[in-house]
């Protein structure tokens, strides 16, 4: 992406977020020193695996991680100009709808099963001040038909167990949309979807976007949807961002070894693969994180240094940003080491 | 690699779910036709991957292969022999032969046995077996899977979910079994243990010489494992063939748009996607005819072809060598085909597999009067045997003619072609 043409205004920021644990173990961190920007229109892409704190990071752009066994300790959340964490929560709730909002994985469990779809759209409607209680109705109806669904007249009417997935997935998509946000986040809205379904789905995203003109933050595990309908990556491990760049950039000049292992590890739809690229071992655990680099263990280019210290943001050209010793002018000095000598080192 | 002998054969399987009403005199109003008239047979050693949409009945085949289930009709043969009126010794023998890994392996271990007795109780259970052995078995398994046979003594809650599946693996070993069914078995685990578990399970392949029966629904995990593919809807298998032949040329409407659907493995590839309408159709009361056709894009662009698939029910015949195809499209006889070929062919075809497809429409259509399945399977091969040798991309050529199409087509399409005007003439 060229940066001369990228006027477009910032939707949000976020610098240097931690969403910490307090429990009797210890302190989970589970968002550590998080920081990125997303200008309206676009499509970040936060990837990573289970317990890599982008679910947490997600619920605290709204400022739902669930309190008080989870705390925001530091950072910023700049929603259109205004940081987000200072409000008091009442406010909050003339935040999440109007400016940011959310779309869930799972569409069976975040419908409510005995309300109607129709009284659904329209409690989050009632928010709004600009609707009189007459055109609720019809608004409900003119956002269903928005996210393309057939005969909405007719389906405000249905219970949520009336309804496909697919269906159910574009009626939270409505909701989601209702208040107009600046800023959707999208927490894999389509895992539960079938493949097919999931296509009809991304697309509707794309267009909306393209209607509305909002940011799309899209939380996943799959490399695919990101190559589908990102604009840029963040790479996610262990709490932290460990590689972010435009989307092209992050496929064809993966800098972290951790993206490289993980698109690496994928099996390809559109040719024979071999044998895949296996990571080794588990992520460590979240409140016992080492000193230095956290994919250590796992690592296959891992040297001593990686162990002292975490490294440094390196750059590699237009917003492109990996966290790894690799790229340090001294590595090459350092003696390489074997798996087992860091295994024993990071014991010791 | 795979040796020939026919280890499970599936014929006809149909299983029909009564849909009921009332209580005591329970009335039936409908039948789910979860799977309904499937053929398929795996050699030792060899994977079948199944796929498909959900719902489409790929876990009930499975289950009726397992014995979890009572066919409705037809028959699920190891080694010959029915398994559904197996009894006594030879009832325990199939269970050893035949195990299962399942998609969750949060509730596919019972959490009160150890792993230990997870691992060894197909073992006990269908063989006689003295205590020395299970337990040199158990620790042998440990190890092939990637645990230590320490590990033996513990709880499957101690384990991560790879490190559970692994179990769930090892235990579905555990009698040398001939065929496992692998119902999703990556599915539910992480991005990058995943890779760990699908090459772990090639591996084990390769060393007890098992089959394996893989429903998934990613069809990247598929092409990696599989050595052959069915592409189920609704109950039925609409084209079967060598995992690869069937990635580099689909020829069914509906594995075309299943294929276009799946996600790219990166951002600059660009396929055109066909979205089907609508969603997939209720089984109790399927469509006439081919029971794709309400979505399909071929049949909704070409009336003539519709009103076939919508009186007709195509079956699964060869449509070139090894790959079943059950499409109205390579049966010949559908006069306006050569249009729908080229059709098809703009909403969506990456070069390579699509040339393929318009050919065998060419080739179903041009002689539409005595076409037969055996012109349409020759001018496939012959193409293919012509694509092979030249080895070259025809980039998106215009569905707009057959003229363009032949530009592009080497001698032995020509002649294939001629061959086959020859015999419509005759």
């Amino acid at each position: 992406m060229d940066a001369t043409k990228d006027t477009r205004r910032t939707a949000l920021k976020v610098e240097d977020l931690h969403t910490y644990f307090f429990n009797r173990w210890g302190t989970v961190k589970a968002v550590d020193g998080i920081s990125f920007e997303l200008k309206e229109g676009e499509t970040l892409g936060i990837v990573g695996e289970s317990g890599c704190g982008k679910t947490m990071t997600a619920l605290s752009l709204l400022r739902l991680h669930p309190q008080p066994a989870a705390q925001i300790i530091e950072g910023k959340i700049v929603l259109d100009g205004e940081d987000i964490l200072q409000l008091p929560e009442k406010e909050m709730r003339n935040v999440r709808g109007p400016k940011i909002s959310m779309i869930l994985q799972d569409p069976q469990t975040s419908l409510n099963p005995v309300y109607t779809v129709g009284n659904q759209i329209i409690e989050t409607l009632d928010r709004r001040d600009d609707l009189l209680k007459n055109d609720l109705r019809k608004e409900a109806e003119e956002s269903l038909r928005k996210v393309r669904v057939a005969a909405p007249e007719r389906r405000l009417s249905d219970f949520p167990h009336q309804m496909s997935g697919g269906m159910k997935q574009r009626v939270i998509g409505a909701i989601a949309m209702a208040g107009g946000p600046k800023v959707i986040i999208a927490d894999e809205p389509t895992t539960a979807l079938d493949v097919t379904i999931q296509l009809q789905y991304l697309r509707l995203l794309k267009e909306l976007q393209a209607e509305t003109g909002m940011g799309i933050i899209f939380i996943t595990h799959d490399f695919g949807i990101v190559a589908r309908m990102c604009d840029k990556v963040a790479v996610m491990y262990a709490g932290r961002i460990v590689e972010e760049g435009p989307v092209r950039e992050i496929f064809n000049n993966p800098s972290h070894p951790y993206t490289e292992a993980l698109i690496g590890s994928v099996p390809k739809m559109e040719e024979k693969t071999d044998r895949l690229f296996q990571i080794d071992g588990q992520p460590p655990q979240l409140y016992a994180l080492p000193v230095g680099c956290r994919f250590t263990n796992r690592c296959q280019y891992a040297k001593s240094k990686c162990i002292e210290a975490y490294p440094p943001r390196f750059s590699f050209g237009e917003n492109h940003y990996a966290s790894c010793w690799r790229h340090d002018e001294s590595w090459d000095k350092i003696p390489s080491s074997t798996k087992e000598e860091i295994t024993e080192m990071l014991e010791a | 690699m795979v040796s020939s002998s026919p280890l499970l054969e599936v014929k006809n399987l149909r299983k029909h779910f009564p849909v009921t009403k009332g209580l005591l005199l329970q009335k039936t109003l409908g039948y789910v036709k979860a799977v309904d008239g499937v053929d398929f047979t795996i050699t030792e050693g060899e994977t079948l991957g199944l796929v498909g949409e959900s719902g489409c009945g790929k876990t009930t085949t499975a289950k009726t292969v397992l014995k979890l289930e009572d066919p409705t009709d037809g028959s699920v043969e190891v080694y010959g022999k029915n398994v559904h009126t197996l009894k006594g010794q030879e009832l325990r023998e199939y269970r050893a032969t035949v195990q299962a890994v399942f998609q969750d392996p949060w509730s596919s271990l019972s959490p009160r046995m150890r792993v230990r007795d997870i691992i060894s109780e197909a073992l006990v259970a269908n063989r006689d077996v003295t205590k020395q052995e299970v337990d040199d078995r158990v620790a042998e398994l440990l190890s092939q899977v990637g645990l230590h046979p320490f590990q033996a003594p513990l709880f499957p809650h101690e384990f991560s979910g790879g490190q559970r599946q692994r179990i769930a693996v090892a235990s579905s070993l555990a009698s040398y079994p001939k065929l496992i069914m692998l119902d999703e078995p990556v599915s539910a685990l992480d991005v990058s243990i995943r890779a760990q578990i699908m090459n772990m399970l090639v591996d084990l392949q390769e060393q007890y010489n098992v089959a394996y029966l893989l429903v998934a629904h990613n069809l990247a995990t598929v092409r990696y494992m599989a050595h052959t593919t069915a592409v189920m809807y609704l109950g039925k298998i609409v084209e079967h063939s060598e995992t690869e032949d069937l990635f580099k040329y689909p020829l069914h409407p509906y594995t075309n748009a299943l294929f276009s659907a799946a996600l790219p493995s990166h951002p600059d590839i660009k396929t055109t996607e066909i979205v089907l309408q609508g969603e997939v159709p209720s089984p109790i009361n399927p469509p006439s005819g081919c029971s794709f056709h309400p979505r399909c894009p071929a049949a909704l662009a070409d009336s003539e072809l519709m009103k076939r698939c919508q009186g007709e029910m195509p079956v699964l015949a060869e449509a070139a060598p090894g790959h079943k195809v059950a499409c109205h499209l390579y049966t010949g006889g559908a006069t306006a085909s050569v249009e729908t070929g080229g059709i098809l062919f703009k909403t969506g075809l990456e070069a390579e597999q699509s040339v393929l497809k318009l050919k065998g429409a060419i080739a179903a259509g041009i002689g539409s009067t005595v076409a037969s399945a055996e012109e349409a399977t020759r001018a496939v091969e012959a193409s293919r045997a012509a694509g092979q040798a030249k080895a070259k991309k025809v980039v998106n050529v215009e569905g707009s003619g057959v003229a363009k199409e032949n530009d592009n087509t080497s001698d032995a399409q020509l002649e294939a072609d001629s061959n086959q005007e020859d015999k419509s003439s005759e």
